[in-house]
């Protein structure tokens, strides 16, 4: 709140002309507020500003809320002309609308050094964001620093700089908890997996031309009990590192190429009577993976295509809607069968276009889709979507901000907060805050900020 | 091919992660040296592969003493320094240097002509050749700006061994740009950019080869130049007199900044349209618009009616042509609407008089003319938007037009008409790079052809160049950077090199190189695709 006026010297005596808010006083009304645990799906984010002179008090069921009330009171707060700090009496009930607020990072495609992610978790916490979506390895490398797999890394990362240390990943998710941000990474497989084979030997299904190997690898091999053995270990230990109740899954993008090309893949097929419906090869491995997680006693999230493709699924599995096309339809597919979803389709933030996109990311509206009230409920939240084909630390910030902030209040705020011109100047104004807290936020449109940011 | 967009389906397959993969091995394979970005016209390796080494203590640059520049000259002097800088800056944390087999003790600057304190100009020398032998490295130019071309070049062909070792190998190199003017276009009146971010644009735009900054100054939202004739227009026009405005010392050290660089600035105060700013410093001067038999309060273009009108632009472009000492000011005349205009009672009045009809055109070129005579008065040359010219104004014949529109009409034939018609031409329309988009769009920006619309020769030598441009409406401090670099390269290479230099895939290794080389110099210029850099910005 303080930090970035110019007016701040040390000893000055403020203006004390008008009455004075001494205290902002914090009550935790839960016995077990949650202050050395993790933020969870259910937990309680819901809190009780009342301001008025001279002690506003700020009431939440868990800490949780509480860190919800302190951004809320943070921006209440202005400066005026003369440098002194204000804050209007007032009365806010407010808790969120959807209980999964995410934002996805891809640490694959590029590397993101950790100042980067971190920083977007305090952009996060002012935007009241509350799941970092980490898709931390993919085809392009492998950074995620394995304890019981060093090779991984070793052989998978860019280069020995591109990894995140177990230290690292530690201080993301406690940098996260410290915000009630939930950090659930993603290891996706069977496809998307290339840099997994160059530290996994015979991990990845070879692929044939013709009667011979032809030296290219496809996704995870389904049928060796190795990959079985390795992925039993492997998610061991990712079940220990991350200390979430979800484990993304990933399943997406299975292209059937290659196990089609593979003749001991062939002969698998046959011997189970799934025929040549790779289909069913896919929802074989992806059950024994989702079997082996469960045993660590962990949820799993999912891309669309494992239900898409009638794999069975735990009842408590979280589907992740993706695909742009008749997501909505999709929506009422998984609720209907009885799945929880999220939506991430319409929020997919690295397809940037000219102009201002955050009005069409603020215009989505979750819950419509053919659907009853009990399939509405359902639908537990979303995701912005930052993939990471074209983005690094260089160009990172000022694409996730301040579009990302269109879906954190269309994911928040109540329903019926839709008007665009009201979003607009309020979002231009968030905008100048976040570049006063030091988030380079790229403009909403022509204008200025009292603040600018510095540049380099 | 991996540099192909990936799919609108989320991403692409896995074959196009493994070539991507394989492309990168071939970029990292390659190295610094080698990868010149824009390419040279002409670059001969030495067959037998040799190499000299650079120890940064005993390496420097030196003037031959065939030279007709010496110590002295600010713009060689800084140049060197700055080169030095740029090449051995990670090698300051090493306590020993690498053994260093067959050192090369310095790159030898050999100028044919005088002249270090002028300003660059259209017509200045930019070519160069460089020798680099494994006992001498020579450096040639023409001119001192032909000499910063080559030492951008011998910059970029400097590489660092595994084992720390900086090398050169040996090449003989012979360089001149394809189109004169290549400029970049950074617009301060939609947002006001810190001076920082334009000195900065300028050092990147050295490293490309650019040699116009075109200034698009001021403009409806905000009027950010401290004028000394006409204070008030700042004062009332800027979106904060004193945080968000240049001062003239401000401006001063932009010009000095690009001239050190070999890059003129050419300054755009755009009128008649894209003039709301203007009118709350300089009462009078817009247009006053009316609702029926009401004035409505709203303003609109310059008002071309009143003599106040040209007394007060002779005496703003005295200033500013005595500011920016380029011979060319850019003067707009971009997309004026006649709405105003046509409301205002008086200025109907005057087009009867004039025998205008309701051709609004004429009205706008009566203006036009009158100010490009002012402005030649002062001794300046002018460029101007296409506009001026698609509306029949009377321009000088050393007029250049500048084609914005992608079509209406579409801009290769506006090319032709423009150049078919004798004037010079400067092309911009398909390089808008605020236009951005999902992908590698810096392809389509590339492959551009500047000369490919129906003229003859003789129209064709008329085409002097280009801008690449990034129109401010969503752009400031926080995401310039990252959004012009290395999009605008694609463009640099276009404007610098060969026509025959096409090759997406050749590019796009040389690019992606380039593009990490930028990094390594402390450039926040955003990834071409997957991949990654030894030097990743804000971490290693």
């Amino acid at each position: 709140m303080f930090g970035y006026s110019r007016w701040r010297q040390r000893g000055r005596k403020g203006l004390a002309a008008k009455p004075e808010l001494a205290q902002l006083q914090v009550v935790i009304a839960s016995p077990e507020p949650g202050c050395d645990g993790y933020p969870q799906l259910a937990s309680s984010e819901a809190y009780h500003l009342t301001i008025t002179e001279p002690v506003a008090v700020l009431k939440a069921d868990e800490v949780w809320g509480a860190l919800r009330g302190l951004e809320t009171f943070s921006q209440l707060v202005h400066e005026d002309d003369y440098g002194s700090f204000l804050v209007n009496a007032s009365e806010i009930y407010d808790f969120p609308r959807f209980a999964h607020r995410g934002i996805l990072l891809d640490t694959s495609r590029h590397y993101l050094p950790l100042k980067s992610i971190l920083t977007n978790l305090d952009a996060m916490s002012f935007n009241k964001f509350n799941v970092l979506h980490w898709h931390i390895v993919d085809d392009q490398s492998f950074p995620y620093q394995s304890i019981y797999f060093p090779e991984l890394s070793n052989k998978g990362a860019y280069s020995y700089n591109h990894i995140y240390t177990p230290t690292d990943v530690h201080l993301v998710i406690e940098y996260a908890r410290l915000r009630g941000i939930r950090v659930i990474p993603e290891f996706d497989t069977p496809g998307h997996t290339q840099s997994w084979g160059q530290g996994q030997k015979d991990l990845l299904t070879p692929c044939y031309s013709g009667k011979q190997p032809s030296g290219s690898f496809g996704p995870v091999n389904p049928i060796l009990n190795t990959t079985y053995d390795f992925m039993t270990k492997f998610f061991e230990e990712i079940s220990s590192v991350f200390p979430d109740d979800y484990i993304h899954l990933g399943g997406d993008e299975v292209s059937f190429d290659c196990w089609q090309s593979n003749p001991k893949v062939n002969e698998f097929m046959k011997k189970q009577g799934f025929g040549i419906d790779y289909a069913k090869l896919e929802s074989y491995y992806i059950q024994k993976i989702l079997d082996i997680v469960s045993s660590y006693n962990k949820g799993y999230m999912i891309w669309q295509e494992v239900f898409d493709n009638k794999a069975q699924l735990k009842p408590d599995t979280v589907i992740e809607v993706w695909m742009a096309n008749n997501y909505v339809q999709e929506l009422s597919r998984v609720t209907g069968a009885g799945f929880t979803a999220i939506l991430a389709a319409p929020w997919y933030l690295d397809y940037i276009s000219y102009g201002q996109d955050w009005k069409k990311y603020y215009s989505v509206e979750p819950l419509n889709f053919p659907g009853s009230e009990k399939q509405k409920k359902l639908v537990i939240g979303g995701e912005a979507c930052l993939w990471g084909e074209f983005v690094d630390a260089t160009n990172l910030t000022p694409r996730l901000w301040p579009r990302a902030s269109a879906v954190g209040e269309r994911l928040w705020s109540s329903r019926n907060v839709t008007d665009l011109k009201d979003a607009y100047k309020r979002l231009s104004n968030h905008r100048c805050r976040m570049l006063s807290r030091g988030i380079a936020a790229e403009p909403v449109f022509v204008g200025y900020c009292a603040h600018e940011a510095r540049g380099r | 091919m991996a540099a192909a967009s990936p799919r609108r389906q989320r991403r692409g397959h896995a074959g196009a992660a493994m070539a991507a993969r394989a492309l990168l091995m071939l970029a990292a394979a390659l190295g610094p040296a080698g990868a010149v970005w824009p390419r040279p016209q002409a670059e001969r390796p030495a067959p037998g592969g040799g190499r000299c080494c650079l120890l940064p203590r005993r390496f420097g640059f030196a003037y031959a003493a065939s030279s007709a520049v010496g110590p002295g000259c600010a713009v060689l002097d800084q140049a060197f320094r700055r080169y030095w800088e740029l090449l051995f800056a990670g090698a300051r944390s090493e306590g020993h240097e690498q053994p260093c087999g067959k050192p090369c003790a310095q790159l030898l600057v050999s100028v044919a002509s005088p002249g270090c304190d002028g300003f660059p100009s259209l017509d200045s020398k930019e070519s160069y050749e460089l020798s680099i032998a494994q006992d001498s490295l020579l450096l040639s130019a023409d001119a001192v700006w032909g000499a910063l071309r080559g030492l951008e070049t011998f910059s970029q062909l400097v590489g660092r061994d595994e084992d720390g070792t900086y090398y050169i190998n040996e090449t003989e190199i012979m360089d001149f740009p394809r189109f004169r003017h290549r400029g970049l276009l950074l617009d301060t009146s939609r947002h006001y950019l810190p001076l920082r971010a334009i000195l900065q644009t300028l050092d990147v735009m050295a490293y490309n080869k650019f040699n116009v900054f075109h200034w698009h100054i001021v403009d409806d939202p905000s009027f950010p130049y401290e004028s000394v004739t006409f204070p008030e227009l700042s004062k009332k026009g800027a979106f904060n007199a004193v945080t968000h405005v240049y001062t003239a010392s401000d401006v001063k050290m932009v010009i000095e900044y690009a001239r050190l660089r070999g890059i003129r600035v050419i300054a755009e105060f755009d009128t008649p349209g894209h003039t709301l700013s203007w009118g709350p410093g300089a009462p009078g001067l817009l247009t006053p618009c009316y609702l029926g038999k009401n004035l409505s309060g709203t303003y609109g273009p310059i008002n071309p009616i009143l003599n106040s009108t040209y007394e007060f632009v002779t005496s703003f472009f005295q200033e500013v042509s005595a500011v920016f000492p380029d011979f060319f000011l850019h003067l707009g005349g971009d997309e004026v609407d006649f709405t105003c205009w046509k409301s205002n009672p008086k200025i109907l009045a005057f087009m009867q008089e004039m025998g205008f009809g309701d051709d609004f055109t004429k009205l706008e070129s009566f203006y036009i003319q009158r100010l490009l005579d002012i402005i030649s008065s002062f001794g300046k040359g002018y460029v101007v938007w296409q506009e001026v010219f698609d509306n029949g104004a009377k321009v000088r014949p050393d007029t250049i037009v500048h084609v914005w529109k992608e079509n209406s009409p579409p801009y290769k034939q506006e090319m032709a008409e423009v150049t078919k018609a004798g004037y010079r031409a400067l092309l911009s329309a398909p390089w808008y790079l605020n236009h951005i988009s999902y992908g590698q769009d810096w392809m389509e920006a590339y492959q551009v052809e500047p000369l490919q619309f129906e003229g003859s020769p003789e129209q064709k030598d008329l085409v002097i160049g280009g801008e690449a441009c990034m129109w401010g409406e969503y752009v400031d401090v926080t995401n310039l950077t990252p959004r012009l670099w290395p999009r605008a390269g694609a463009v640099a290479e276009r404007l610098w090199s060969n026509a025959t230099v096409r090759n997406l895939q050749d590019a796009y290794v040389r690019l992606a190189n380039f593009r990490c080389e930028l990094l390594r110099r402390g450039v926040q210029a955003e990834p071409l695709f997957v991949g990654y850099c030894d030097h990743e910005f804000g971490g290693f």
